[in-house]
């Protein structure tokens, strides 16, 4: 590392400590890291890993319970640890910007975009009001917001989440800082957007020249930013080295079960197709949301329309597509959570879109659904066993048999049968997807919706989770209907996918097929913004 | 629940409030036995004494006891400390089951109201209708219909209370229907009485029970100052209200007999409220976060 000159970043020996308690000793632990101007370095880690803590410690917003204990992270040759917060705040808007990673949350919803960027000017500059604006369009030109002066004037609300993000780059580079921290700032966007911002922030670094601190998760956006690349673990950097070396010829062995875990683009050759009637078919399904204004006026917003799907039993079928797709709407109608305004959902031969809740009950048993976030499936107040044995209990099943069931299911989903009695709190996000999946499966499903249920997860637990799906599925013959934001993952897991695009389905067919020969348009944007495309392909050779 | 609890105990207004709160207990649990007489019972030879003096009281019993009126005697010569310590059962007691009983009746409503849509029109409209009263006026309404008793007071009181708790409740319903794990729990065709109690109320319970405590402290306010009033409990019944209701005739010479069970009442609602507060910090997870 000793190999840049005047580095715009350098962190030596940094250590964070975690307070008195936490699952380790050290958030961040003996840290080198260095970037010189025009430079991009990736952080990769898994959740935990402390990546973030890094680049709060950088930006001084550590959360107050946190301290740097010791090192030094010099900007520009200036010390910034230890330094008082009016000098930070100073250097946070000038020498360096900040993209979060979730644009809405990082700016104020009851202010106009435009006025939070001037805002920044104000308190860092003393430009007349006219200038600033004139800066403000031209860096909203510069981050390829269409409109500029519309957008000035928009509520966070009414842009989209890409165009949100493009506003907090906008902030983040508008002082034309010397160094960009983004943390996550892709993740919550769907492929295409996140493709496109990518490409944004490769342009801004190349055009200003700045030094860029970016952390991911995610490998593939690795492959298409980083010049060097840091692999943290624990808190530790357990490998550092320039993005080709780490990606193509790794030398730890996390960093290769990092690169492993990633899931690989090309679909493994499609099984034998399963035999059997259909045990879950919709055919045009379609739901609306009417509203009507205050003066009775009839709205009415079509999230789904003529959806069409059926899945037999040992069956995977992917539906993918960004979000506002309608695919998470197609899930609840499948599993009759909602109730379809359109077309027919059959059980077998048994038609089951209009049944009333109480008719439904007895069907329920039969598709059960695993949901996205971790942190929300389980009842937090509820012990695990009581999650488990609820489902077995509401159909008749003697409360000491379902008692059984659940030890069964939490050997089958690989947790300590001692971990029944505790709350979801004590597992960790994966565990709790595990648990969510036990649930699932408690009552004998013959179907498994799965809607986004490993988009929340790291890579090395969403491959455990992959497997785990993949395992009951052989155990049970269960038909899963798999939905995904994720090309990669619908790859590893489906054999049939359906793509679908402003809430209808745009194509359909083989997974091999589909990839190899996208036929509609959409379908191929969405395969040529999925990252590490190349990566995947790389590793394979 | 633990890490909760000690957390809980932990936090300074919690551990104080809840001291001033133990004291109150003891005072109204104890009240015979801290050197009080029958706080009804009437002394015609000293009548609006002030504090300290000196008498020989006839116990119910016929006997003869003498004794200081610690904080002197009002109108009718009854021993007003005794009247004050006896009075904390009263005020506790109105400030308890007032706020179990809004935070039931409100509960149950609120979660009617946030999960039936049909429901939901209606009992939000005649909540709004509640709310528009105000909840002075409902309770000497409530009062004058029913009669001045504990009970009534104690309806009077909690009923203009119900509207804001249903409120409260229907909006975490609301929030709380649409979490996946309420989802799946219909999913597992779980019965809609066993998802709200099992799975929604006992997420809502954080909020209903800071809001409880508010109520609880308005509800000791209220009730004092319905006595104060003559509309709450009758004047006989020892109650902080009606002491300083009776202490009002003769303010000119004996300003302290109103002013006396000021002493207990501001502690009481104050440790209330800094309960409520403190409960919030702690359970509300916005307020765990870093500071900025």
């Amino acid at each position: 590392m000793s190999s840049i000159q005047n580095p715009v970043l350098e962190i030596s020996g940094l250590s964070v400590a975690l307070p008195a308690g936490g699952d380790r000793q050290f958030a961040v632990q003996g840290l080198d890291l260095s970037i010189g101007a025009g430079h991009t370095v990736c952080v990769v880690g898994e959740s935990g890993s402390g990546k973030s803590v890094l680049a709060t410690t950088v930006m001084g917003l550590l959360s107050k319970n946190l301290k740097a204990d010791t090192g030094s992270v010099k900007l520009m040759g200036e010390e910034l640890l230890g330094a008082p917060e009016s000098r930070l705040r100073a250097l946070r808007g000038l020498r360096m910007g900040m993209v979060f990673q979730e644009p809405m949350t990082a700016l104020n919803p009851v202010m106009r975009c435009g006025d939070q960027v001037d805002e920044l000017l104000r308190e860092h500059t003393d430009w007349p009001a006219r200038e600033r604006r004139a800066r403000i369009l031209e860096v909203f030109e510069q981050v390829r917001l269409p409109d500029p002066a519309r957008i000035y004037a928009s509520y966070p609300h009414q842009l989209s989440g890409g165009q949100r993000q493009r506003i907090v780059i906008a902030m983040a580079v508008i002082m034309k800082p010397n160094l960009l921290i983004c943390d996550e700032p892709t993740t919550a966007l769907d492929v295409t957007t996140q493709k496109e911002i990518l490409k944004l922030i490769a342009d801004l670094h190349r055009s200003q020249g700045c030094a860029v601190l970016f952390i991911t998760h995610d490998m593939g956006v690795v492959e298409e930013i980083a010049d060097r690349v840091v692999v943290m673990l624990g808190g530790r950097c357990v490998e550092q080295g320039t993005c080709a070396q780490v990606l193509r010829a790794p030398r730890e062995a996390y960093t290769r079960d990092l690169l492993a875990a990633v899931p690989d683009m090309t679909p493994p050759r499609p099984s034998a197709e399963p035999s059997g009637e259909a045990l879950l078919r919709a055919t045009g399904v379609g739901k609306a949301y009417v509203s009507h204004d205050w003066l009775g006026r009839r709205r009415e917003v079509a999230a789904l329309q003529d959806a069409a799907l059926s899945v037999r039993a040992g069956e995977t079928i992917g539906v993918v597509g960004e979000s506002g797709s309608g695919k998470s709407t197609f899930a609840r109608c499948l599993a009759r959570l909602i109730d379809p305004t359109a077309g027919q959902i059959h059980w077998g031969a048994y038609p089951v879109q209009s049944l009333r809740e109480r008719a439904l009950r007895p069907l329920r048993s039969n598709v059960q659904v695993v949901f996205q976030d971790p942190n929300r499936s389980l009842n937090p107040r509820l012990r695990i066993v009581d999650s488990l044995v609820e489902g077995a209990v509401n159909f008749g099943v003697p409360r000491a048999q379902a008692l059984r069931r659940a030890e069964e299911l939490m050997t089958l989903v690989r947790l300590p049968v001692a971990g029944l009695t505790r709350y979801p709190s004590e597992f960790s996000g994966g565990q709790r997807q595990r648990l969510a999946i036990a649930r699932a499966i408690a009552c004998s499903p013959r179907v498994l919706v799965a809607d986004e249920a490993v988009s929340a997860l790291d890579v090395s637990v969403q491959a455990e989770i992959l497997k785990l799906l993949r395992e009951v599925q052989a155990r049970l013959g269960l038909g899963i209907v798999f939905i995904t934001h994720d090309l990669r993952v619908a790859a590893q897991l489906c054999r049939q996918v359906v793509v679908m695009h402003r809430g209808r389905i745009v194509e359909q067919g083989l997974t091999a097929e589909v990839y190899a020969r996208p036929q509609h348009d959409y379908t191929r944007t969405l395969l040529a913004a999925a990252p590490g495309w190349h990566a995947a392909a790389a590793i394979q050779s | 629940m633990s890490p909760v609890l000690r957390k809980l105990l932990r936090h300074p207004s919690v551990s104080l409030s809840c001291a001033v709160l133990m004291v109150l207990l003891v005072i109204a649990l104890g009240a015979p036995w801290l050197h009080t007489i029958d706080p009804a019972a009437m002394d015609y030879m000293n009548v609006n004494q002030p504090p300290g003096t000196h008498a020989v009281v006839t116990l119910a019993d016929g006997r003869d006891q003498a004794r200081t009126y610690l904080l002197g005697t009002d109108t009718y010569g009854r021993d007003i400390y005794s009247r004050i310590v006896f009075g904390t059962r009263v005020s506790l007691m109105v400030g308890m089951v007032c706020a179990v009983m809004s935070l039931c009746l409100g509960s149950l409503l609120g979660m009617l109201a946030g999960y039936f849509r049909i429901a939901d029109a209606l009992l939000m409209r005649i909540m709004d209708g509640l709310m528009a009263i105000p909840a002075i006026l409902l309770a000497i309404t409530l009062v004058a219909v029913l009669g001045a008793s504990l009970p009534t007071v104690i309806v009077a009181i909690a009923i203009p209370e119900v509207p804001r708790v249903t409120r409260l409740v229907r909006s975490l319903v609301l929030t709380l229907r649409d979490e996946p794990f309420v989802e799946a729990a219909r999913s597992l065709a779980t019965p809609t009485p066993v998802i709200l109690l099992r799975h929604i109320l006992p997420n809502a319970i954080a909020p209903l029970i800071v809001q409880g405590t508010f109520i609880a402290a308005s509800a000791v306010l209220t009730e004092a100052v319905l006595s104060f009033l003559g509309l709450g409990l009758p004047p006989e019944v020892a109650t902080w209200g009606n002491v300083m209701a009776d202490g009002r005739v003769n303010f000119s010479e004996q300003p302290g007999h109103v002013l006396y069970p000021v002493l207990l009442l501001v502690p009481a609602v104050l440790a209330i409220n800094l309960l409520g507060d403190g409960l919030r910090d702690v359970l509300d997870p916005k307020f765990n976060r870093r500071k900025g």
